[in-house]
Parts: structure tokens; C-alpha cells; sequence
């Protein structure tokens, strides 16, 4: 009788820490993706939907806070990168292994770099550290000690391991087995992704807890941000990671502890003109647009208060130039964004040997200023921005057509037939590091989108900026790099190859649910800290 | 009895369709603002005095978008649908007419039309065309190519229409008798194909004035800052809110009202005989 | 004793014949599609290019991958060969091999299309019917009016409401079709009850079901058949927006990603598969219609 009451006793306080346990350990996070993740391979990841995967499952050396921006470590304790920033040697953590039980080493780490910096694989992510002919060379010291040398300095180099998943180099499971969070439980293809948590993730929480503290995630690939936003009013969805500015505020007005609005984040959205030498334009045209005049004038005479305003609902900020504002240490805090002066605007073009004519602008031969912006359809956002640009722009008698096309088509006139004349898209900035936008500002980039390609810099201020762009890579000072960064942002402001129009704001939501949450401007704004988000 | 209650109700719509085209005629004395002012102060507005029908996004005002949209649309959608009608009766009816390898032939290629992707075709198109093209040539080419392609379903019905017809005893009839084979078709089978013909044409109008605003996203149908029926429709797309903005509805209504229009105004043939 | 005559009937117009025509067909539709694909312009270009990250050496590594489908008639024929042997080739975008993405796809939109088709022959022949029967103007006034509203409502409007009353995607693509169908229906069944034959037979007071099946569905046959056949290319082509919007994994949202990312293998063999339905669909109609004609001749 009386040991029957014990027994009842245990079970009763038993069932008490089950329950106690289960305020953390239970429970299934739900959010979209907005895509099908084209693969599960870590290395291979280029698109947003691999990017999200790789973040939820993949273990890294070393992760950047996307709250204090600041490195922190993960996998590596401690990580060390040589003077000439060629070489980083990370300490790793001791007995861990990964989700299917294959102990984690230095070995992983080796096989993991060899992968990736093999050229044939093409990975967007390895590109990131070629930074010069050669072979990188990986030297494992001890089971928790390696080192990684590349054939030339690569800047930021301890940042970019943050994007670096570590791979087993022995479990047969190859890329599923991971050592990140979560870890792929079931996919059914086109429709939606299920993650559970890695019984073998290696962080614990202060209280001592195994992290992290739910139990899955539903990931439903949802290409429709209306149904994103139904399914999440009827509390289908627990998180929405870039909401529409109307749905903010009509969201908003209903229940406000529900949206968060975090700021200008790192996108931009910008125009530009077609400047290639080679483009089938004809010359008057060509030389519109490689007009420095010219590019800046139709700049002034935009109105991006009225753009932040109508377009965004004040949800966007007039944008300056390559960096946002929320870039707090690389941001040119000397720039201010270009202020809306139709009247100077016109000046200008005048001094330059344009004519108003009945309302029609009109170069010197007598030309009516007329050209294209295309953007990729599908956008709202953007083709607000392009009708709005295309009544200001009216009113300095130049007119505007706007074309939207379907991504491959304008892919196709902006890298290879180069049969446009502008060009309305945004950039999506994921690091912060000047060196993430190398690519955009070498002349020689394919990427370089203005005038892709350049054998040679056509133009003095592109040299500086090459000059630039180069000198704060090999330099391991950080002021240094900065003094050359803000004087490329100067440039690019005074030359106006890219107009820069706004930095939207990061908005989200987060169902009341939700704990632990705080939506921050980095990518994945509402789930950086996954692993301590749980749910009421 | 009847044969005037049919007549009433095609009076009314003729009246309903008059009073659209007159209305959206005018509108430049209606609106004189035109289409693509931006009350940038008030955008995305519920109706008031100044906006009947309250402002779009970027704060041009609906109800001038709205007249200035149905002059296109009721124009030309009807037009694509007129070219797509006859297409499917030159097409269909002949073939089915004919018949043996011809109508063979032809049903072929019609079920190809049918699955072919003709998505590419219409991006090929847009990259023809040069980018500073009007908004009114742009639109006219849209409605021209769905002409062009939307005659397809309605050809395989009337193929097998005149297929029937021609295996029936008035035509055989007639055919003994000596009558010529053009008059024949254009006697005997064309005014029995009519209850198909109807359809179809009916059917065309909203599916072109939809497809038209669809085409937007690859470069095609109206550019901005025109408007268009379609382009007014697709602002319902962001639906989560219309039971909250119940005026957005309007062009829905409107377009409905116009086609429920054009049904009886055709509908006098079946209506006075039934 | 009908069946016999059909089968007989069939058996005269040449399955063999027929059958050799359908594959000529399929495959010209395949050749056909995968030119209008090559051609058209962004072939040759991928989104992947726009990652700040790659250097040139890859991008020059992504155009290179797509060179092998550059002549298209190679290409095809190199396809042809392969599907000969049980392959249908790799999707770019997805990297899965098309086979695997069509037998995951296929049943769904099987399911989809079938339902929304006879949801939506349901309501057509039930409301012309009842309009052919009940035969006040303000009746048909109405059918006419709702049936508008259905065609003039966008594909991604009706989805959005699908979600958003939890109501089955089927519906969305009945709700697309039906005002079609009874338009067709309507229209066809007024000319049948318009016929003088009819109109005496009415006068004699001969009750209005058997008029309508001794009758009216006789003469109307052929073309509702025809109709029929339209139906399935209908359903199949509404079937696009509608899993793309609603999210559901069929054979619709992936011939959407696919064109969107021009992904040739996959996109050829959706056609081919499109074209395959719909020359059946319409040549089972056909065929039926002409045993049919034939018997009733």
C-alpha cells in the first residue's frame, strides 16, 4: 500500500518535469518558403529556400550575430586569422558529432574547405573566398585544431566562414547528416519540408536545457504572399520574414503586438542606365546615358520622399547610395540622399545642351528625351516606383516608358544582348562587408551591371573605384578599408552609375504564439535564434 | 408573350451597353483629370467627393480609371473575340464540312494549339516589338495575337456541328438538288453553327479583357500609366481586404453587368424561336 | 446491342490509323514546344547569374551548361533516343530526374482536374437544364449574370478565395470552367429545344423528360461531346494558376516553375504530356461522336 503510494508519488513528480519540460520541448514552428529549395547540399546552396535549409540545419565554425552584427563562435571556440589574411586557424569544440552520430573532427573541417573550393562545383559560397589563382591548403594540426591557407588574402575572412556548413567527411548519411539545429525529417517535393530537431545538437542553454527548444518546423513552400498572409491571419503560420507594407499596416491597425517594423534594412532598390559601349542604342542615347550630367539630373528630378511615402507607406527609406544606413560601420555617414529639385535638375540638363520644347525635352540635334525603364514583373513594388519615376520625370519633359518583363528576359537584355536603356531592380545585400559587393564595382565584374565587363576602366572615376575596391580588400586595417569604402561611396554618388532610390524597411510578423523571437534587418530576420524561440 | 419579354430584356441590355460606351466616351469631359494624375496626398483612398470610387495605390483616381479603361476593354476585347469567333467558324465549320483528311488535318493542328506553350510565343513577341513602344499599339498587338490564339475550343465544336450537319438529311437534300458547295455551307450549315459561334464570342470577351491584363507581366497588353478593365481587376488580386473595401468590387460588377449585356443582345436569335 | 455497334463502328474507323496519327502528333507537339522554348528570349540566361558571389569562370560555367540543348532539332532527337529507353532526362531547375517529378506530380493533379471537371459538368448541365426547362427570362437573366461574374473573376482571385474559405482547389477549377461549359451547354440545349420537331412535340404535350432525352440530347450529342473533349484541355490549362497559387504540388505549378526557369527537358515533357491528354480527350469525343452520327444515320 504504502509502496504503491511512493510509486504514485514518483510518477505524479515525474509527470510534473515531463510537463515542465514540455513548455520548451514541444511544439512545431510553422513558416513559408517562398520557394522550392533547389538542394540540400550545403555547398551547393545559391538560392533563398537552400539558403533557409542551410541556415536551420547546418553547423558553422563561426556565426554573426544578426542582432549585434558581432562574430560569435559556434563550432570553432576560438579562430585566429593571420596578418596577411591569408591563413585562419580555428580551434574546434571536442565531442560532438553529428545528427546520425558520426563524431565531428578537424578532418570534417578539411573535407568540408577541399569541397568547396573545387573549382568544378561552381558554389557561389566558394567563389566568395577565390580571391586569386591557386589552391587553398587545409593542414589539420590535431583532431580539434586546423588550419586553412589560401593562395591570396581573402578580406573578411573569418566572416565569411558564416555561410560555411560543415559537412561529414565519413557518414554514410553524406549531406543529411548535419550539426546545426534541425535537422531534414521529411520533404514532400513542391509542397512542404519538415524539420526536426537534431537529438545530437551540442548547445545547451544557462539553465543547462538542450537547445533548441522546439521540437520541428513546418516549412510549406508557398510561392503567394496573399495566401501567406491568409494562412497567417488564421493562424495557419507562426512567422512571416518580409511582409508587405500594406499587409503591415493593415495587420497592424487590427493587432499591433503582431508586427515589427525593424528598420532600413540592407536591400536597396535602384535604376540605372545602360552605359555598354557595344549596346545596340543608338549613339544620342549612348551618350545620354554616359552623361554624368545627365544621370544626375535625372536623379534629382525623382522624387524618393514620395516613393518611401506612397510606395512603402513610410515603411522605406530615400536611399544614398551602396550601403544602407543600417550598415552601421561601413555607411558613408557624410552622404545624405539626393534631395528632389526639378528645377536644378532642369538647369543642369540645359547646361548641357538640352531644350524644354512645348513639354518635351530635347537633347542638342533636336532629340526628344525619351527612353524604357523595364523591371521584372511580378513586383508591385517596383512597378509603383517605375509609374511614379515616370510622372516625376514628366515633369522635366522626359518621357518614360515602363516595361515589365519576366525574369529571364531581362536577364537576358542585362547580361548579354544589352538591348535596354534602364533599368529598375533592387540588391539584396546579405553581408555586410564591403567585399560581398566586390563583384558589382570591379569593372572587370561580369557583374559590374552599368557596363559589365570592361577589358579596360572606360572612365577615370571606375578606375579609382577598381583602385579602391582593391586596396580595402588587401588590407587587413580595418580603418583603412573603411577610408576607401566611403570614398567609393562618394563616387558613386557623384557619378550616379546606379541611382539609388530607397532601402525598404525589414518588416515582419510573429503570431502571439511565438516566444523568444525579435525580428532583427538581417536575413533570416524573425528566426536567426531559432534555437530559443519556443511556443506558448 | 415571351417573344416581348425577350425583346425587353435585349432593349435593356443594348440600353446598358450604350449607356457604358456613351459614359466612357465622355470621359473626358467626366474626368477631366485624366487617368494617370497622382493625388500622391491621398493614395489608396476610400471613396469620397473628390473619388468616387476612391484612389489606387499611387493615388490616381479609380473611377477616371475606370471610364478611361472601358473605352479600351469594350472596344477592343470584343474585336479580339469577333477575329477568334470567325477564325473558329472558317476553321472549324469547314474542316467539319469537308470533312475526311481535311477535317482530320485540321483537328490536329487545333489539338496542338491546344497544348502548345504558348507562353513563349507571346515573350518572343514582346522582344520583337521595341521597348518604347505605345501603350495603345502594345495593347492593340495583345488583343490581336489572343484573336490570333483563342480560337481553338470553340473550332473543335463546330467541327464536329458541321460534321453532323453534313451527314444530315437537309444537307444531303440540298446537296442532291444541285446547290453549289459554297452556298450551301454558307446557307445551311454557318446559321446553324450559330449556337456555338455565340458561345464563344461570349466567352471571349472577359477571357481576352483577363488574359490582356495577365500578358502584363510579360511586357504585353496595357502599359502603365494606361489602365484597362484587366489591369482594374487585378487589383482584387490582393484580396485579403476587399471585404473591407467593398468599392474595389466595381469593376468587377461593371464587367459583368457589360457581358450579362452582350449574352442578351445575342441571345435574340434562340429566345424569339423558343 | 448499342455497344456492339460502337465497337463495330470504332473497329471501321481504323484504331491503327488513328493511333499511328496520335503519336505523330505527340511528338511533333514535343518538337514544337521545345522550339518555342529555345527561341524565345532568356534560353540562354539564369538568375543564378545575378549572385554577387560567383565569379566569372562560373558564370561562364552556367552558360556553358546550357549549350548542349543549343540546336534544338540535336537536342530532340537525343531526347527521343533516350525516352526510348525509360529516361526522359534531368530538370535543370529542380535537378531531379523528370520521371521522379512527374510520378511524384501526377496523381494530384489527376485528382484536381477530375473533380473540378465533373463539379464543373455538374453545374453547367444543371443550370441549363433548369434554364431550358424553367424558361422565365429572369432566371436564364440570372444564370447568365453569375456565370459573368465566375468569367470575368481572375484565376488568382478565385484561389485566393479558395484559401480563404478553406474551400477545395477543385472548386476554384470548376468555378473556372463551368461558366464555359454552360454557355456551350445552354446554347446547344436552346437550339435543340427551338427545333420544330420539338415545339410540336410539346404542343402534343409529350413530358418534358423524355422530350429531352428522346430529343433534345440526341441532336446535341455530337457537339456536347465535342465539348467534352474541350473540357479537359480546359481543366488541364486552368490547372496552372490554380496549383501555382494555392501552392498545391501537381503537374500545373511544376510546368509554371519550369517555364519560369526555362527548364527545356522538363517543360518538352509536361507538352508532350499535355498533348497527349488532350488528343485523347478529343479523340475519344471524336470517335465517340462519329459511332454516334453513324448509328443514328
Amino acid at each position: 500500500m504504502c509502496t504503491q503510494h511512493r510509486k504514485s508519488f514518483l510518477i505524479s513528480i515525474a509527470a510534473c518535469f515531463i510537463l515542465a519540460g514540455s513548455a520548451f520541448g514541444q511544439g512545431e514552428l510553422r513558416f513559408c518558403l517562398r520557394s522550392e529549395p533547389k538542394t540540400f547540399e550545403p555547398l551547393k546552396v545559391e538560392d533563398e529556400a537552400s539558403a533557409t535549409i542551410r541556415y536551420l540545419t547546418g553547423g558553422v565554425l563561426v556565426r554573426m550575430n544578426r542582432q549585434t552584427q558581432a562574430l560569435e563562435p559556434e563550432l570553432a571556440q576560438s579562430w585566429k586569422v593571420s596578418k596577411d589574411g591569408k591563413q585562419i586557424i580555428f580551434k574546434l569544440r571536442s565531442g560532438i558529432s553529428f545528427s546520425d552520430g558520426t563524431p565531428f573532427s578537424a578532418e570534417d573541417v578539411a573535407y568540408t574547405v577541399q569541397q568547396l573550393m573545387d573549382p568544378a562545383l561552381h558554389s557561389p559560397t566558394g567563389d566568395a573566398f577565390r580571391s586569386g589563382p591557386g589552391n587553398v591548403e587545409t593542414k589539420i594540426i590535431s583532431p580539434t585544431q586546423i588550419s586553412i591557407t589560401f593562395p591570396a588574402p581573402v578580406a573578411g575572412l573569418d566572416h565569411q566562414f558564416d555561410q560555411v556548413a560543415i559537412m561529414s567527411a565519413h557518414s554514410p548519411k553524406k549531406e543529411m547528416a548535419v550539426l546545426g539545429p534541425f535537422m531534414v525529417d521529411d520533404y514532400k517535393p513542391g509542397a512542404s519540408l519538415l524539420l526536426k530537431r537534431n537529438p545530437n545538437y551540442w548547445k545547451t542553454d544557462e539553465q543547462g536545457r538542450h537547445l533548441p527548444y522546439i521540437d520541428s518546423i513546418r516549412l510549406d513552400i508557398q510561392p503567394n504572399r496573399d495566401v501567406e498572409m491568409l494562412r497567417f491571419k488564421r493562424n495557419e503560420l507562426d512567422l512571416i520574414n518580409t511582409l508587405d507594407s500594406e499587409y503591415f499596416d493593415k495587420l497592424g491597425a487590427i493587432s499591433p503586438q503582431l508586427v515589427h517594423d525593424a528598420g532600413p534594412s540592407l536591400d536597396s532598390e535602384q535604376m540605372w542606365f545602360n552605359e555598354v559601349a557595344k549596346s545596340p542604342l543608338p549613339a544620342y542615347k549612348k551618350a545620354w546615358f554616359r552623361s554624368e550630367a545627365f544621370r544626375r539630373a535625372i536623379s534629382e528630378a525623382i522624387n524618393r520622399e514620395d516613393l518611401s511615402r506612397v510606395v512603402f507607406r513610410g515603411h522605406a527609406q530615400p536611399a544614398v547610395g551602396p550601403v544602407s544606413p543600417a550598415n552601421k560601420f561601413w555607411f558613408n555617414a557624410k552622404l545624405k540622399p539626393e534631395s528632389y529639385s526639378p528645377d536644378t535638375a532642369l538647369k543642369a540638363l540645359q547646361a548641357e545642351g538640352f531644350r524644354m520644347e512645348n513639354g518635351t525635352l530635347k537633347d542638342k540635334d533636336g532629340n526628344a528625351v525619351v527612353f524604357s525603364i523595364i523591371t521584372n514583373s511580378g513586383n508591385k513594388y517596383r512597378e509603383r516606383m517605375a509609374t511614379m519615376i515616370q510622372d516625376d520625370l514628366q515633369k522635366i519633359g522626359v518621357h518614360v516608358n515602363v516595361v515589365t518583363l519576366d525574369f529571364p528576359s531581362l536577364i537576358e537584355r542585362m547580361t548579354q544582348s544589352f538591348d535596354y536603356e534602364a533599368i529598375l531592380l533592387g540588391l539584396t545585400n546579405v553581408g555586410l562587408d564591403p567585399n560581398e559587393q566586390m563583384n558589382v564595382w570591379l569593372s572587370s565584374s561580369d557583374n559590374h551591371q552599368w557596363n559589365p565587363s570592361e577589358k579596360a576602366p572606360e572612365t577615370a572615376w571606375e578606375a579609382e573605384i577598381d583602385k579602391l575596391m582593391r586596396e580595402q580588400a588587401s588590407s587587413a586595417d580595418p580603418k583603412k578599408r573603411k577610408e576607401a569604402f566611403d570614398r567609393v561611396q562618394e563616387i558613386v554618388f557623384e557619378e550616379a552609375p546606379f541611382i539609388y532610390l530607397v532601402n525598404r524597411n525589414a518588416l515582419s510578423a510573429v503570431a502571439a504564439n511565438v516566444q523568444g523571437a525579435s525580428p532583427v534587418i538581417l536575413v533570416p530576420q524573425t528566426y536567426w535564434n531559432v534555437e530559443r524561440i519556443s511556443l506558448k | 408573350m415571351r417573344i416581348g419579354r425577350a425583346t425587353t430584356w435585349r432593349g435593356a441590355a443594348c440600353a446598358v451597353l450604350l449607356l457604358v460606351a456613351g459614359v466612357s466616351l465622355a470621359a473626358n469631359w467626366i474626368a477631366p483629370e485624366g487617368y494617370a494624375k497622382q493625388y500622391r496626398e491621398a493614395a489608396d483612398a476610400p471613396p469620397s467627393h473628390a473619388h468616387w470610387l476612391g484612389t489606387d495605390e499611387i493615388g490616381r483616381d479609380r473611377f477616371a480609371r475606370v471610364l478611361y479603361g472601358t473605352r479600351i476593354s469594350l472596344l477592343l476585347a470584343p474585336a479580339a473575340a469577333l477575329l477568334s469567333t470567325l477564325m473558329a467558324a472558317l476553321i472549324g465549320g469547314l474542316s467539319g464540312y469537308l470533312g475526311g483528311a481535311w477535317s482530320r488535318a485540321a483537328m490536329a493542328v487545333t489539338d496542338l494549339f491546344l497544348s502548345l506553350p504558348w507562353l513563349f510565343l507571346l515573350i518572343t513577341v514582346r522582344a520583337v516589338l521595341p521597348l518604347n513602344v505605345s501603350p495603345l499599339f502594345s495593347v492593340l498587338v495583345t488583343f490581336l495575337i489572343l484573336g490570333l490564339l483563342g480560337w481553338t475550343s470553340a473550332a473543335r465544336v463546330l467541327c464536329a456541328t458541321s460534321a453532323t450537319l453534313r451527314d444530315s438529311d437537309f444537307v444531303r437534300q440540298a446537296r442532291a438538288s444541285g446547290i453549289g458547295a459554297v452556298r450551301l455551307f454558307w446557307m445551311h450549315v454557318l446559321p446553324n453553327l450559330k449556337p456555338v459561334l455565340y458561345a464563344q464570342f461570349w466567352i471571349s470577351i472577359p477571357a481576352f479583357i483577363l488574359s490582356e491584363a495577365n500578358l502584363g507581366i510579360l511586357g504585353l497588353g496595357v502599359a502603365e500609366p494606361m489602365p484597362s478593365w484587366g489591369s482594374l481587376l487585378k487589383e482584387l488580386e490582393g484580396l485579403v481586404s476587399v471585404g473591407e473595401e467593398p468599392w474595389k468590387l466595381v469593376p468587377l460588377i461593371l464587367l459583368a453587368i457589360v457581358v450579362t449585356s452582350f449574352q442578351f443582345v445575342l441571345a435574340r436569335q434562340e429566345e424569339a424561336a423558343a | 446491342m448499342l455497344r456492339g455497334v460502337i465497337a463495330k463502328r470504332i473497329a471501321q474507323l481504323g484504331i491503327v490509323r488513328h493511333g499511328l496519327a496520335l503519336i505523330a502528333t505527340v511528338l511533333l507537339g514535343g518538337l514544337l514546344s521545345a522550339v518555342l522554348v529555345r527561341f524565345a528570349p532568356g534560353f540562354d540566361s539564369d538568375e543564378q547569374e545575378l549572385d554577387l558571389h560567383l565569379n566569372s569562370q562560373s558564370i561562364q560555367a552556367l552558360r556553358q551548361a546550357r549549350l548542349d540543348q543549343h540546336n534544338i532539332f540535336h537536342f530532340y532527337l537525343h531526347s527521343l533516343n533516350r525516352a526510348a529507353h525509360g529516361d526522359l532526362g534531368t530538370s535543370i531547375s529542380l535537378g531531379q530526374p523528370v520521371t521522379t517529378l512527374l510520378r511524384q506530380r501526377i496523381p494530384l493533379t489527376v485528382r484536381l482536374v477530375g473533380l473540378g471537371l465533373a463539379t464543373a459538368w455538374l453545374l453547367a448541365l444543371g443550370l441549363a437544364l433548369s434554364a431550358a426547362w424553367i424558361r422565365i427570362a429572369a432566371y436564364d437573366a440570372l444564370n447568365t449574370f453569375l456565370s459573368g461574374i465566375f468569367l470575368c473573376l481572375p484565376a488568382a482571385v478565385l484561389a485566393l478565395l479558395s484559401v480563404l474559405w478553406r474551400v477545395p482547389a477543385a472548386l476554384v477549377i470548376a468555378s473556372i470552367v463551368f461558366p464555359q461549359l454552360y454557355r456551350y451547354a445552354r446554347n446547344l440545349l436552346a437550339q435543340g429545344y427551338a427545333s420544330p420537331h420539338i415545339i410540336t412535340a410539346r404542343a402534343k404535350g409529350i413530358a418534358e423528360l423524355r422530350i429531352l432525352f428522346w430529343h433534345v440530347i440526341p441532336v446535341a450529342a455530337p457537339e456536347l461531346l465535342a465539348v467534352a473533349g474541350i473540357s479537359v484541355s480546359l481543366a488541364v490549362g486552368t490547372a496552372i494558376p490554380v496549383e501555382a497559387l494555392c501552392g498545391l504540388a501537381g503537374i500545373g505549378h511544376l510546368a509554371w516553375q519550369a517555364a519560369l526557369a526555362r527548364d527545356l527537358p522538363l517543360l518538352m515533357n509536361i507538352t508532350i504530356l499535355v498533348t497527349l491528354v488532350t488528343l485523347l480527350a478529343n479523340s475519344t469525343a471524336d470517335v465517340i461522336g462519329k459511332a454516334l452520327r453513324g448509328h443514328e444515320a
